[in-house]
C-alpha cells in the first residue's frame, strides 16, 4: 500500500514538473499573471478577486479537497496564506511560525519552516486572541510581524532571516497582528493595542534594511503626524494646525490609540496608501472630550515619504470601540455620471462609504446592517450624526445599542468583483447593552464601569454575507449565517464567492444570486482569508486556513468561562453556544476540481 | 447516657468527616502538604512584590500559617483576564485583596475597607480637597488610569463629571511598576498639584518620599452615585466554598494580627458601620 502511494506520488510528481518545465525552461518561478496571490488581498488595491475561472457556478459542486495541511497550532488562523511562483507561505498565530510549502509535491510538502521565537509574555498582552492576519512578499523576501512587535525579512528561496527590527516595547500593551503590505522598496506596519493606553503609529522599513524610513503617529503634533503642507482634508472639520493635540483634553493624545492593525491598500496611478486608525483610548469618552483625531478615520499618504493628503474620520469622538480600521477597496466607479477613483470601506459603524480617493470627498454612505447608535452620515459636511440616546455614561444602563462593539463589521475583509460590480462582505448582526458594575479591581486599583454584552440582533441570527452594490447604494442579497461571518471573502473570475463560517462550513455561493452552490465541512471554524491560485498543474486551486479564535472564538481556542458573559470584552456572551458546533486546531484546506 | 451514646458518636464522627474535608479542602490530593496558592502580580508595592514585602503578601504569609499550609505564589503581571490567566487556568486559588462582592470570584468577609483620597504636598498652601474646589478644572491632578469599556475609578469619572478633563494625568496602571507610586513621586516633584489615590497606596507612599504629602479622604461630590469607599476582600475560585470559609474563619481569628499590619503600611481604614460591605458595594449585575 505505501509503495503504491509513493509510486503514485512520484508519477503525479514527474507529471507536475513536465507540466511545468513545457512553457519555457526556466518559467518556474513565473507563473502565469494571476495565477499568484502576493498579498492578503491579492492585489495592493484589495480586491480579493481571482481572475482564475476555471471553477465556475456550473463546475463548483465537484470541488474536492486536493490537500491538507495541520499548523499544529490551536489558536485564531486569520492568515491569508500567500502564492509566489510554484510556494505557498503561511503564517500562524503566535508563535508565528512560517511554512513554505512546495506545490509542486501533490501534498505540497514543507520546503523550510521559520521559527521567529517571539516573547511568550506577549500573548497576555493581546487583546483578543494571539492572531496574525498574515505575511507580505516582494523581491525575493517575505515580510512577517510578529506578536512581540518585530518585523522580519526572511529570504523566501531558503527561509533564511535577512533582518529583524524591534518596534516597540510588548511591556506597555503593544503588540503587532496586522499583515504587512510592500510598496516599491517600503514594508508598510502598524501597531496593536489602543486599550492599553498605547499611540498608534504606521511606520514605513526599508524593505532591503528594515531601517526605519518613516513612521505616521496617528495622534499628536503634525510633525509627528506627517501632515505639511500638501495636507488637504475635503472638510472643514480636519484643517488646522496640530489637531491631533488641540481635539484632546491636555495630553491625551500621548497615549490617545488610533493603532493601526488593518490592511494598507495601495493605488499606483495617485501613488497613495490607504488605512484606517483604531479606536481612541484609553480614558473614558466623558474624560476625553472632542474628535479625537486621528483616530477612527483614514489616512491617504504618499508612501515614499508618509506626507499625508487626506483624512477622513468615520467615527469622531468614537463611543464605542468602533475602530476605523476596516479595509479600503480600491475600484473605478461611475457615479454622478463619470467614472470616479473611489475607496469603498465598509465600517464597523454600519455605514458603507464610498469616498473618492483622491480627494477625501465622501460620495455616498448607507447603512448596511441595524445601526441605533446613529441616525445618518452628513454628506455635505462629512460628519457621523450620533444618537445621544445610546451614549455610554457610567453608571447607567444603555441597550440595545447596534451595532455592538466589533462593528457590524471587523476586521474581516470583503471581496470585489469586477464581473458582477458587487462587494461582498462577511460581517455579523449584534446588538449590545452596557450595564454598569460597582465594583471590579485591577493592580491595586478598585474601580468602576461597564459591562459589556452583546446579543443577536434583529432577526436573531449573528452573522451575514452580504452582497453590496456601491453605485445603487443598496443590497444585491444577503445569506443569514447563525455565528459573525469572521472569515474573509474571496471573488473569483468563475463567478463564485468563497467565505467559511465559525461552525466550520467553507462555502462557494453564486456571486449573481447567492445561491448555495457548494460547502465543505472543516475540523474547526473558519476565520481565515480564503484565497485562489493556479498551481504548477495549471489548475486553479482554492485555499483556505481553518482554526477558530480571534475575538469571536476565544470562547473556543482560549480558557474562557462560556458562563462568563463579559468574557473577551463582552462577545462570549453571544457565543456561548459555539463550542458546541467545533473545535479548535489550525488545519489549511486547499481545494481543485477532479 | 447509653441511649444517647451511639448518636453523640455518629455526630462526632460526622463532625470529624466534615472538618477533615474542609481542612482538605485546598489540597491537591488527599494526604500531601496543604497548599495556599496565590496569584499576585510581583510589582506593586505597598499591596504586592515579588519579594513578598507587600501588606498582602504577609497577610496571605499569616493566613498561610493559620491554615497550617504552605504559601506558594503564583506571580503574573495584573492585566485584563488576571482572573481567567490565575485562578481561571487553576494556577492558584487565591487572589488576596479584591473588592467585596466582585463579581468574577467568590469573595470573604471583607478584612478592611478604605476609600479614595486626596493627596497633596504637605507644604501645599491650598491642598485640594473637594470636588467643589473652583480650582478643579485648571490644577494638574493625577489619578490612575484603567481603559476600556468605561473603566475608571470613581473619582476620574468625578472629574469627568466637574468638567475636569484638560490638566487630569492619568497614570496607566498596565506596565511601568505601581501608578500609584509614580503618582508620588510626581507630585512630590512638582509635576502634579494633587492627585486621587486608592487609600492604601496613598497612605504608604506618603511615607515613602523626600517630600511629606498630606492624606485628605475624598467625598464624592453631591448627587454622583458611585462608591469612593470600598471593603476589601479574599477572591476564590466560585464554587470554593470550603476554602471561602476556612479563610472567613482564619480573617476572623487573626483580625487583630491582620490590622497591626495595616497599621504598619498606613493604610487609611473606615470602621465599619451598620450597612455591611456588601450592600454598599453591590456587586456586578
Amino acid at each position: 500500500m505505501d509503495r503504491h502511494w509513493r509510486g503514485v506520488r512520484a508519477a503525479l510528481h514527474a507529471l507536475a514538473t513536465t507540466v511545468l518545465l513545457v512553457p519555457g525552461g526556466a518559467a518556474v518561478a513565473d507563473a502565469p499573471a494571476g495565477g499568484e496571490w502576493p498579498t492578503s488581498a491579492g492585489d495592493p488595491q484589495g480586491t480579493r478577486f481571482s481572475p482564475l475561472d476555471q471553477i465556475t457556478a456550473r463546475n463548483v459542486g465537484s470541488l474536492k479537497l486536493a490537500f491538507s495541511f495541520a499548523t499544529g497550532n490551536d489558536k485564531g488562523h486569520e492568515a491569508a496564506p500567500l502564492i509566489i511562483g510554484d510556494t505557498m507561505y503561511l503564517v500562524t498565530p503566535y508563535p508565528n511560525t512560517v511554512y513554505a510549502l512546495d506545490l509542486r509535491q501533490p501534498t505540497a510538502t514543507v520546503k523550510w519552516k521559520f521559527d521567529p521565537k517571539p516573547q511568550a509574555s506577549s500573548q497576555g498582552v493581546a487583546c483578543c486572541d494571539v492572531v496574525n492576519r498574515g505575511a507580505a512578499y516582494a523581491d525575493g523576501r517575505l515580510f512577517i510581524n510578529t506578536l512581540d512587535m518585530q518585523t522580519i525579512a526572511i529570504d523566501a528561496a531558503s527561509g533564511r532571516e535577512l533582518w529583524r527590527t524591534r518596534l516597540g516595547d510588548i511591556s506597555r500593551g503593544e503588540t503587532m497582528t496586522m499583515a504587512p503590505l510592500v510598496v516599491k522598496d517600503k514594508v508598510l506596519v502598524g501597531n496593536s493595542g489602543g486599550e492599553m493606553g498605547i499611540r498608534g503609529w504606521l511606520t514605513a522599513l526599508d524593505a532591503a534594511t528594515g531601517k526605519v524610513a518613516w513612521r505616521a503617529w496617528s495622534t499628536g503634533p503634525d510633525k509627528d503626524v506627517l501632515i505639511s503642507a500638501s495636507f488637504k482634508p475635503y472638510y472643514a472639520q480636519d484643517r488646522g494646525s496640530d489637531l491631533g493635540v488641540k481635539t484632546w483634553p491636555g495630553n491625551a493624545w500621548n497615549i490617545g490609540g488610533g493603532t493601526v492593525w488593518g490592511f494598507v491598500s495601495y493605488d499606483p496611478e495617485l501613488d497613495l496608501i490607504f488605512y484606517g486608525t483604531a479606536n481612541p483610548g484609553p480614558w473614558n469618552p466623558e474624560q476625553r472630550p472632542g474628535p479625537n483625531k486621528w483616530t477612527s478615520g483614514v489616512f491617504a499618504r504618499r508612501p515614499a515619504t508618509g506626507e499625508a493628503l487626506w483624512f477622513y474620520q468615520w467615527s469622531p469622538h468614537d463611543l464605542h470601540d468602533y475602530d476605523g480600521v476596516n479595509e479600503n477597496v480600491l475600484l473605478d466607479l461611475p457615479i454622478g455620471g463619470r467614472q470616479r477613483p473611489v475607496l469603498v470601506h465598509p465600517d464597523r459603524n454600519g455605514y458603507l462609504y464610498v469616498l473618492d480617493r483622491a480627494t477625501g470627498q465622501v460620495l455616498s454612505a448607507d447603512p448596511f446592517a441595524p445601526v441605533t447608535t446613529s441616525t445618518s452620515v452628513d454628506l455635505e459636511t462629512g460628519a457621523l450624526k450620533y444618537n445621544p440616546q445610546k451614549d455610554p455614561r457610567a453608571g447607567e444602563t444603555v441597550r440595545n445599542i447596534c451595532p455592538a462593539s466589533p462593528g457590524a463589521k471587523d476586521w474581516q475583509p470583503s471581496a470585489w468583483s469586477p464581473r458582477t460590480k458587487l462587494l461582498y462582505i462577511p460581517h455579523q448582526n449584534l446588538c449590545q447593552d452596557a450595564e454598569p458594575y460597582q465594583v471590579s479591581y485591577i493592580a491595586g486599583t478598585p474601580y468602576v464601569g461597564a459591562d459589556i454584552k452583546m446579543y443577536p440582533g434583529p432577526g436573531g441570527h449573528r452573522g451575514e454575507f452580504t452582497a453590496w452594490d456601491p453605485v445603487a447604494r443598496k443590497k444585491a442579497w444577503s445569506l443569514k449565517e447563525m455565528f459573525p461571518v469572521w472569515s474573509g471573502a474571496l471573488a473569483t473570475a468563475g463567478d463564485v464567492v468563497f467565505y467559511g463560517t465559525m461552525d466550520g462550513a467553507f462555502k462557494a455561493v453564486d456571486a449573481k444570486t447567492g445561491a448555495p452552490l457548494w460547502q465543505f465541512k472543516t475540523n474547526s471554524g473558519v476565520i481565515g482569508q480564503p484565497i485562489s491560485y493556479r498551481g504548477p498543474d495549471g489548475k486553479q486551486y482554492v485555499a483556505v486556513l481553518a482554526g477558530v479564535g480571534g475575538w469571536a472564538g476565544a470562547i473556543v481556542s482560549g480558557p474562557i468561562d462560556p458562563r462568563d458573559g463579559t468574557a473577551a470584552l463582552g462577545f462570549v456572551n453571544a457565543m456561548r453556544d459555539l463550542p458546541e458546533y467545533t473545535k479548535k486546531g489550525g488545519m489549511l484546506y486547499v481545494f481543485a476540481l477532479p | 447516657m447509653s441511649s444517647r451514646c451511639p448518636e453523640r458518636r455518629f455526630v462526632r464522627l460526622a463532625l470529624a468527616v466534615a472538618v477533615a474535608i474542609a481542612t482538605t479542602s485546598a489540597l491537591p490530593a488527599f494526604g500531601a502538604e496543604r497548599k495556599l496558592r496565590v496569584c499576585a502580580e510581583p510589582d506593586n508595592l505597598p499591596l504586592s512584590g515579588a519579594q513578598e514585602t507587600g501588606f498582602e503578601n504577609r497577610i496571605a504569609r499569616l493566613l498561610a500559617d493559620e491554615l497550617g499550609a504552605d504559601l506558594v505564589y503564583e506571580w503574573q503581571p495584573q492585566r485584563r483576564g488576571f482572573v481567567r490567566k490565575t485562578i481561571g487556568a487553576d494556577l492558584c486559588d487565591v487572589w488576596m485583596g479584591v473588592p467585596a462582592g466582585f463579581e468574577r470570584l467568590l469573595t470573604t468577609r471583607p478584612y478592611y475597607r478604605s476609600r479614595y483620597v486626596f493627596l497633596n504636598r504637605a507644604d501645599a498652601g491650598e491642598p485640594l480637597r473637594s470636588f467643589a474646589d473652583p480650582r478643579l478644572a485648571t490644577l494638574r491632578i493625577g489619578i490612575q488610569l484603567i481603559g476600556n469599556d468605561l473603566a475608571a475609578t470613581p473619582p476620574a469619572h468625578a472629574l469627568a463629571r466637574a468638567g475636569a478633563t484638560d490638566n487630569v494625568v492619568g497614570y496607566n496602571v498596565y506596565g511601568d511598576g505601581s501608578a500609584a507610586e509614580r503618582i508620588g513621586a510626581d507630585l512630590a516633584a512638582g509635576r502634579l498639584d494633587a492627585a486621587l489615590v486608592w487609600g492604601p497606596q496613598a497612605g504608604y507612599f506618603t511615607d515613602h518620599l523626600a517630600v511629606p504629602l498630606a492624606i485628605t479622604p475624598a467625598i464624592a461630590p453631591r448627587g454622583f452615585d458611585l462608591p469612593f469607599d470600598f471593603a476589601i476582600a479574599i477572591g476564590v475560585r466560585k464554587g470554593a466554598a470550603d476554602l471561602r470559609r476556612d479563610l472567613d474563619a482564619a480573617l476572623a481569628r487573626r483580625a487583630a494580627d491582620i490590622d497591626a499590619i495595616l497599621d504598619a503600611y498606613h493604610v487609611p481604614r473606615i470602621a465599619e458601620t451598620t450597612s455591611t460591605a456588601a450592600a454598599t458595594a453591590p456587586s456586578r449585575p
